[in-house]
């Protein structure tokens, strides 16, 4: 090859490259275009849906594989004042609302959600950053719940509202940790409220006194510190209307991949 | 004039070749940079199910060496300092730990969110294009006349001799370079029906979901975290092979090559009268 040649396909590579570089970056600026890549997201979730089992259960462990180095993500400690009242106290007055579209609202303590109908599993936890912890975890079933407070017909999604503001610079008031799910995976048998982890009560760091385990999704939907569950039947009024804090904020909203 | 053989255009690539081959670049160029987005939000890999933090055996960071930020990589017990590449990279004064550098990731910015929704819509992309190619060429063909090595191409004394002028660089020509070389052949069906099929099965094992619909297939890949490092290194075997085709593609006559994959026609000196 010449040099001439050379030099000239390098510069058209180097041309080629930056070129593709910067369209890149400016379509993942154009609302338009990120709004056709999000069309993935539900053909995905459909996909999903249509050739899993809705009661196929996430892969559970032996005591032998659980990690020791148990990561935690997102809050490590809420400072929110609210919260740190019901610490101060080791969660005495903790109560779990549950309402919205149901027809009997509830507030359960701490003693109520240890006596309701629980479930024991040894899961891994598959952050969307690309790491997994083996964990064990004990709570109340979900469906157990729900059942209890009889949700009304037109609910279609479970909303979990937490204790910890995470993002102290929203204005909007969606700072506030939350996040939702649907009726196949909330009523999924390892869908549970937990109050214990690696047979210890639930850590602050990992969303004391009680978290979502929601087993066939990724790290984020695990919402921690719950304080309310509500039943409805959009997720449009909430938030930033995307049915979550990391899905008002460009995350897929079904985490299940 | 005289010296020079007379060209002749063959019929080269069908448009199905054509239209999935293009698509193909496409979609492996977005996958791989929206993968590589992906990899940063935690620039780490492990074997097993689960990760064991304090020993990654591969791991891009940000580390403080003699009181100076510095990129180092490690590979097993080996140590890398890879500044303004792996582990901090960005132009000078506004350096960021990351583990692959802005030119290497959609979008160029940290992303996570945005590099999953390139990932999966391109993801769906590569699948049905991969379904088309490979259904085509089963049914009417092109596996099995193309790809497939004749039994001649077979004889360790022709592969040999196919090996050693490759690396000479030497291209069949006239009537030889009517179809692929051996090595050729081979290379195609490696990426085609091992690596890419390997990439999408990998990557349907990170989805918690699919887990638990597919079990087995986790298990043959020895747990979540061995799959992501399969993942990683099968996607590192089409970067390799991208590298080798592209300078193969430049050298045995770019234009040709350009114009074949096209147009579908390909030049290739005329032998005597026959042609």
């Amino acid at each position: 090859m010449t040099l001439d040649r050379r030099r000239w396909l390098t510069a058209a590579g180097a041309t080629l490259g930056s070129l593709w570089l910067t369209g890149c970056d400016k379509l993942a600026m154009n609302s338009t275009f990120t709004g056709v890549l999000k069309v993935a997201e539900k053909w995905t979730r459909h996909a999903q849906r249509a050739v899993t089992d809705r009661n196929a259960l996430a892969r559970e462990f032996t005591p032998a594989e659980m990690s020791k180095d148990f990561k935690a993500n997102g809050t490590m400690r809420p400072g929110d004042a609210a919260y740190l009242a019901l610490l101060a106290e080791n969660f005495a007055s903790y109560r779990l609302a549950i309402g919205g579209l149901v027809e009997q609202p509830l507030a359960l303590s701490l003693a109520d959600l240890r006596a309701a109908p629980s479930r024991t599993q040894i899961t891994r936890h598959d952050c969307v950053e690309g790491w997994s912890s083996i964990g064990k975890w004990k709570g109340a079933r979900l469906s157990a719940l729900l059942d209890r407070a009889k949700l009304k017909p037109e609910a279609r999604y479970i909303v979990f509202h937490c204790a910890d503001t995470l993002d102290r610079s929203a204005t909007d008031g969606a700072g506030v940790y939350y996040e939702s799910i649907d009726l196949i995976d909330a009523y999924h048998p390892q869908t549970i409220l937990a109050y214990q982890m690696n047979d210890a009560t639930l850590p602050v760091r990992h969303g004391a006194p009680l978290r979502l385990r929601v087993e066939r999704q990724l790290g984020y939907k695990h919402a921690k510190y719950v304080m309310r569950i509500e039943a409805v039947a959009s997720l449009d009024g909430l938030g930033r209307g995307k049915g979550g804090f990391w899905p008002d904020r460009g995350y897929q909203w079904y985490a299940g991949i | 004039m005289a010296d020079k053989p007379a060209k002749v255009l063959i019929r080269r690539h069908s448009g199905v070749t054509r239209i999935t081959h293009w698509l193909n670049v496409l979609a492996v160029s977005l996958l791989l940079m929206s993968g590589l987005q992906i990899f940063n939000a935690h620039p780490a890999l492990y074997w097993g199910a689960k990760s064991t933090f304090a020993e990654p055996w591969v791991s891009m960071k940000k580390v403080e060496v003699a009181g100076q930020p510095r990129g180092i990589t490690t590979v097993g017990d080996l140590k890398f300092d890879t500044t303004g590449l792996f582990g901090w990279s960005g132009p000078e004064g506004r350096r960021e730990q990351r583990g692959f550098p802005a030119w290497a990731t959609v979008p160029s910015w940290r992303d996570l969110g945005s590099g999953r929704s390139w990932h999966f819509f391109f993801a769906w992309i590569f699948v049905i294009n991969g379904l088309v190619y490979w259904l085509w060429g089963l049914a009417g063909g092109h596996v099995r006349r193309d790809l497939l090595p004749t039994r001649d191409q077979m004889k360790p004394r022709h592969i040999l001799h196919e090996i050693v002028t490759h690396a000479r660089l030497q291209f069949p020509k006239g009537e030889a370079a009517r179809r692929y070389n051996v090595i050729q052949k081979l290379t195609y069906l490696a990426v085609i029906a091992v690596l890419l099929p390997l990439m999408v099965l990998t990557g349907l094992c990170m989805s918690p979901t699919f887990n638990a619909t597919v079990p087995q297939l986790i298990d043959l890949f020895g747990g979540r975290q061995s799959a992501r490092t399969i993942h990683f290194l099968s996607a590192s075997g089409i970067v390799l092979f991208i590298v080798v085709h592209l300078v193969l593609v430049v050298v045995s006559g770019l234009w040709n090559n350009l114009r074949s994959m096209i147009t579908g026609r390909y030049a290739i000196d005329a032998e005597g009268d026959k042609a």
